[in-house]
Parts: C-alpha cells; sequence; structure tokens
C-alpha cells in the first residue's frame, strides 16, 4: 500500500499564486484606498478630545438604551483613557465598524437570496459551515499577499470571519415569517420586491440585528487575532504582551475589549429589540 | 340544478376544476373521470385529488357558501379561485377573462383589483397599524397615500372601528382582529370578497354578530362574498347559496331551503338530519348575551335605573371581570329603597341555579319550564358568558341553531314579566 499524498496544499498554494498574480493589482490598490480611509476616520475620532467623545457616547447610550448603560459606558471609556489606551481602543472601534459594516453590506442580500431562492440556499449554506468551522487563524494567510499586512487584511479575514450570522440570520427571519401572513401579501397581489419591502424584512428585522450584534462580536474577536497581521489596536497591545511576556499589560487591553464589546452588544441588540416594542 | 335567484350573467363561471397534489396528474384525472374514489386513486398512483370536476356559477351581489367537513377541498377550492394554488385543468372565467391563462403579471393585476380575501386566522401584519393593515390592499395598488388612507378610514368605520386606526393588531381582541381583516377586504373594493373560515375561529356570540353584520353589510353594498365554512349553521345562516362539498365533489348546490327540504343524497341528508338534534346544541348555542349587568359597586338606584332602561325585572351582578355574583329583582330593589338600605348585600340572591357553555340542550328544557329566572351561563372559572330565556332556547331548538334576533324578541318579553 503506497498511495502518494494528494497534493492539496500545492494545489492551493497554486490557485492562490495564481490569484495573487493576476489580482494583487486590484486589491492592493483597495488596501491604499482603504487604509489612507482609516486612517482618516482614526484621526478625526482622535482628533476629538477623549472626554467630549466619551460624553457624547453616552449620551447617545442613555438615549438608546438606558440611564443604567449611560453610566457604564461612561466609567468604562474613563477607565480606558486612564489606563492610557485611548488610542488603540479607537483602531480598534473603526476596524470593528468597518467589518461589520462591509459584512452586512454583503451579509444581508446575501441572505435576502438565500430566504428566496432555494437553489442559492443550497448552495450558501455549506459555505457557511465551512466559513464559520475554518479556524480563523487560516483566513489570514491568504490575506498578507493579497492586501500586505497591516489593518486592511484584518478587515478582509475579519469579514469573511464575521459574515455567516448576517447571512444566516436574515436568511431565518424570512423564512420564519408566517405563512398565513405570505399568503395574505400574495393574495392581495404582492409582487417579490413588496412582498420582501412591505412583509418580511420588517418581520424579520429583530432576526437580523440579532444576525447584525453576532457579526459585530465575532468582528471583534477576529480583530485581535488578526493583530497577528498588523492589524494593531487593542489586539495589537494583547498581541505585544503575549510577545513581550508581560500579562499585566496583556490583561489591560483584554479588559478593554470586553468593555468595549459590552458597549457595542446592548446598542445593537437594543436597536433589534426596540423595534419590536413598538 | 341550477338554483339562480335570477336568470342573469354569472360574475364568475368555474368549470370542471380539477386539482390533483403530486407530481403525475393526468393519470389520477383519467381515474378521477372513470369514477374513481379519492382513497382508491391514493392508493394506486399516489396522488392526491384536492378538487374533482368542480363547476358553479357565481352570481353578481351574493353571498355564495362553500360548505365540507376538513378534507372536503372548499379551502383547496377558494384557493384555486384566484390562483394561490394553481389548478391542474379546468377554467375559471371572471368577466369574460380566463383566469387560469393569465401570466405572473396578469394574476397579480386581477389579485389587486378583482379580490379581497379575509383569513380564518386573520393574517393581519403585526407591524402595522390597523389604520396602515386596512390600507394594505390599496398600498400595493400603488394608490396614493392621502387617497388610500381615506378609503381605508372609510372601511374600518363600516366594520365599526373607527377610533382604533392607530392601534396595533395584538392589541385587538379576536373578533376586532378579525374586523380588520374584513376592513382590509372591503377597502380595496373588490369584485369578489373570498372569506375562508372567517369566522371559524372566534367565540360562539362574537361569531353570530359578525354573521350578522356581514349580511347587512351586504345588503348594504351587495358585494359578491363567496364564503368557505365547516359550520351547516354558519352556512343556512348567512347563503344566499350552498354548495356542499366532499371529497373534492360537490354533492348539492342549492339555498339553505333546498338543501334542508330535499337533500341530494344519503350524505346531505345526515348532514341536515344533525341541524335539528337538541343533543348536539349546547347552552353556548342557545344563549344570548345578558343585556345588562350590573357591578357591586353599583347603587340601587342604578341597578334599577339598568333594568328600567332595558326593560327587564331583574339584574345579574358581576365583578369587573365577569365573575358572577348573584342577582337582584326589581322587587326586592324597591322594598330595600322604601326600607331605606343602600347597599345590594341584603338582597343579593347568591345561591343561584346556573348551567355550563357545553351543557346540552335537552337537559336545559326540563329546568326552563320551572324556572321563570334567566339561567346564567357560567364557565367553570366562574364567570358569565350569556343567559339562556325560554325565548332562546326554543327559537334555538326550532331553528336548529339560532337566530338571535328572534331569540333577543321574545327573550325581552319574557324577562321583562
Amino acid at each position: 500500500m503506497n498511495i502518494s499524498k494528494f497534493p492539496l496544499a500545492k494545489y492551493i498554494d497554486t490557485l492562490l499564486d495564481f490569484l495573487t498574480d493576476h489580482l494583487a493589482w486590484f486589491t492592493k490598490g483597495i488596501s491604499e484606498v482603504m487604509s489612507t480611509g482609516m486612517d482618516y476616520a482614526v484621526d478625526a475620532l482622535l482628533a476629538l478630545p477623549s472626554w467630549l467623545f466619551i460624553l457624547i457616547v453616552a449620551a447617545l447610550a442613555y438615549k438608546v438604551v438606558g440611564k443604567r448603560m449611560a453610566l457604564g459606558t461612561l466609567l468604562g471609556l474613563c477607565f480606558l483613557e486612564n489606563l492610557h489606551l485611548w488610542v488603540p481602543t479607537i483602531e480598534t472601534l473603526v476596524l470593528v465598524l468597518i467589518a461589520t459594516i462591509v459584512a452586512v453590506a454583503i451579509g444581508i442580500p446575501l441572505g435576502i437570496l438565500a430566504a428566496i431562492f432555494d437553489g442559492a440556499h443550497r448552495v450558501i449554506m455549506p459555505l457557511l459551515d465551512f466559513m464559520q468551522t475554518m479556524p480563523a487563524f487560516v483566513y489570514l494567510i491568504p490575506a498578507i499577499p493579497f492586501f500586505g499586512l497591516g489593518p486592511v487584511a484584518a478587515i478582509f479575514s475579519t469579514v469573511i470571519f464575521a459574515m455567516p450570522p448576517a447571512i444566516r440570520l436574515t436568511s431565518l427571519g424570512i423564512r420564519q415569517v408566517p405563512a398565513d401572513l405570505v399568503e395574505a401579501a400574495d393574495a392581495y397581489g404582492c409582487d417579490r420586491r413588496q412582498k420582501l419591502l412591505k412583509l418580511q424584512l420588517p418581520i424579520a428585522l429583530p432576526t437580523i440585528m440579532a444576525g447584525v450584534n453576532q457579526t459585530i462580536m465575532l468582528a471583534l474577536s477576529m480583530v485581535v487575532i488578526a493583530a497577528m497581521i498588523g492589524a494593531g489596536g487593542l489586539g495589537g497591545e494583547v498581541w505585544k504582551a503575549i510577545q513581550r511576556l508581560q500579562p499585566g499589560k496583556g490583561f489591560e487591553a483584554g479588559i478593554g475589549i470586553v468593555i468595549l464589546a459590552m458597549i457595542l452588544d446592548r446598542f445593537t441588540s437594543k436597536v433589534g429589540r426596540g423595534k419590536v416594542a413598538e | 340544478m341550477d338554483s339562480s335567484p335570477e336568470k342573469i350573467v354569472p360574475k364568475m363561471q368555474v368549470r370542471n376544476l380539477y386539482k390533483v397534489f403530486g407530481s403525475a396528474p393526468d393519470e389520477a384525472i383519467e381515474m378521477l373521470k372513470q369514477g374513481a374514489a379519492k382513497d382508491e386513486i391514493l392508493e394506486k398512483t399516489r396522488q392526491s385529488v384536492g378538487l374533482a370536476d368542480v363547476s358553479f356559477d357565481v352570481y353578481d351581489g351574493e353571498i355564495l357558501v362553500i360548505m365540507g367537513l376538513s378534507g372536503s377541498g372548499k379551502s383547496t377550492l377558494v384557493r384555486c379561485l384566484n390562483r394561490l394554488i394553481e389548478p391542474t385543468s379546468g377554467t375559471i372565467t371572471i368577466d369574460d377573462c380566463d383566469i387560469t391563462r393569465l401570466n405572473s403579471e396578469g394574476l397579480r393585476n386581477l389579485r389587486r383589483k378583482k379580490f379581497g380575501m379575509v383569513f380564518q386566522h386573520f393574517a393581519l401584519f403585526p407591524h402595522r397599524t390597523v389604520q396602515e393593515n386596512a390600507e394594505f390592499g390599496l398600498d400595493v395598488q400603488g394608490m396614493e397615500a392621502g387617497e388610500r388612507a381615506e378609503k381605508a378610514r372609510e372601511a374600518l368605520k363600516q366594520v365599526g372601528l373607527e377610533g382604533w386606526e392607530d392601534s396595533y393588531p395584538d392589541q385587538l381582541s379576536g373578533g376586532m382582529q378579525q374586523r380588520v381583516g374584513l376592513a382590509r377586504g372591503l377597502a380595496v373594493d373588490p369584485d369578489i370578497l373570498l372569506m375562508d373560515e372567517a369566522f371559524s375561529a372566534l367565540d360562539p356570540l362574537i361569531r353570530r354578530d359578525m354573521q350578522h353584520e356581514l349580511v347587512e353589510l351586504q345588503d348594504k353594498f351587495k358585494k359578491t362574498i363567496i364564503f368557505i365554512t365547516h359550520d351547516l349553521d354558519e352556512a343556512l345562516e348567512i347563503g344566499d347559496r350552498i354548495i356542499l362539498m366532499k371529497d373534492g365533489h360537490i354533492v348539492q348546490l342549492g339555498t339553505a331551503e333546498e338543501i334542508l327540504t330535499q337533500p341530494a343524497n344519503e350524505y346531505v341528508s345526515r348532514f341536515v338530519e344533525s341541524v335539528d338534534m337538541t343533543k348536539i346544541l349546547t347552552a353556548s348555542a342557545v344563549m344570548v348575551r345578558a343585556k345588562t349587568v350590573a357591578y357591586p359597586k353599583d347603587g340601587l338606584h342604578t341597578m334599577l335605573r339598568k333594568m328600567r332602561d332595558v326593560g327587564i325585572s331583574s339584574i345579574f351582578v358581576v365583578n369587573r371581570d365577569k365573575t358572577l355574583r348573584g342577582l337582584v329583582t326589581a322587587q326586592a330593589c324597591n322594598d330595600a329603597l322604601k326600607s331605606g338600605t343602600k347597599t345590594i348585600d341584603d338582597i343579593l340572591v347568591e345561591d343561584l341555579p346556573t348551567t355550563t357553555p357545553d351543557e346540552p340542550v335537552t337537559n336545559l328544557i326540563g329546568r326552563m319550564a320551572e324556572a321563570n329566572m334567566p339561567l346564567p351561563v357560567v364557565s367553570v372559572d366562574g364567570k358569565l358568558h350569556g343567559v339562556v330565556v325560554r325565548g332562546s332556547l326554543l327559537a334555538g331548538i326550532a331553528d336548529g341553531g339560532f337566530d338571535p334576533e328572534v331569540a333577543m324578541e321574545n327573550c325581552s318579553d319574557e324577562v321583562a314579566q
């Protein structure tokens, strides 16, 4: 018995090399534009004095969620500022928000497709299983030849890692719209667009928002992993602490991520539920 | 058997409609034409027969009731009429247009303009207000906002929901929700209103009210209504003509009277027989709503006025949650006032004979013969559902079902005694 090893790795490398050779000019271009954009976004947010930024976020928290949330936000962000983690926090926030916007912008339309067309559903769902079970680190490797080291490569792998819940829950939310409501919409002569806009999306909204919330949380966890390819931010601080064996510094940055995660989670889960309660 | 009220051109003609669920319907249709039964076809071809050779006309301004037990194909039939379910073969003609040939755009236009539909479980849109629900059909038609708001308000007014425009469906009771469903159907001013078991999910009393209101609305607006039900009483109550279905076939088509007096076959006569059986009628079927009730906090003068207003000689006292407390008679009230008592505690008769909603009518006859008071119908949790008076009981038995109007007249005489 001597069956030679199937050269899967070689094939994948060849494919990726081919893609890099022919697409790198394009992806590198995107990378340039995006990293410039991100720098501007980070600079703009850092141009605000940190106390003003904190007050604005706390006020928003008060308006959207409530008093306790506002207080928690205020304390949490002041603590981060006190730990001298303000700049990495803002960097991480921008990374997460951009990755989420891209993931949602791609994920929701794909989710709608998967909900409406069974064919699309059959193709997309196994792909999502693949995307979600593949260890997150693996996405980092091909991101580098396409986008170069740095935050854009991090966003690319983050988008891939964080997109599945947005697709899944959009599709689920639409498919869960009760059949008798869909029948009523049909009986009154809705075309597909009307059915989607007047019935399916509004009813699926809480589920879709739960998907967006999940996407943000996954993006946040991936942004830390992506520090290994130069994402910077709070993940970068953790990564530095690992390399220098400084557990204290590592925990500081780790707690920063937890605080950021809690604030983002409360905001988005409230937005999802708030709409239903109306 | 053509029993149309007048010889006029039908609004809608259904001819030789078949619906077979399955992948190879042709074979099943062939077998149906040779007279095979539904079960036999299912066994031999694994095709399930929904409709078999259904033909009938619908005339302008009539209420046509399609009735049958579950599985008889009535829901399939109504959905074939606007092609929510595609018929396997046959034609459906509305105003000289064979709608089975329409493409998807033509079909959408047909549904928008010609049909309104009311559903068994209401199917209201939970994210839209009552007003927005009523506007739905017009919204889909692309009508401009101001105009459609106006028409929807008009429709809501017709069904008695003025003032509820800004509520959401889940804030309304079942009966009110179905009024919204009805308003949604009426707002588009359809040629034909399809009502699929529209009142089946409602409480018996509300259901009777709705049946009456539907008949009134139809008298006023001369809508063509196709009404699906599994309840023969309901069919007899509202139908100008009735189609009785079994296993996807039409068993009989005729007026209520024709169905009752000249049943087409054994199946129909068995169906109709049960109508007259007092055993299957229950207290809830012959009760009427108490005309007025008093609350424990009401003073004696208030109670007397309430009784005088509706002309009765005794009044039931209930808590706010409708739990029955007892009964106060006008006589006792007057006596108490003369002797200077102000509270009801002394004159409240708490030990009353009562009955439950599902008590068979046969058991009530004897009890009602002796009593000169209305018999309260009280559910297990102690709440007052309605009252049985001699008039409503007799009317119920005589009609084999119920005619609230007659019952109301009778009972007002009697309770006033």
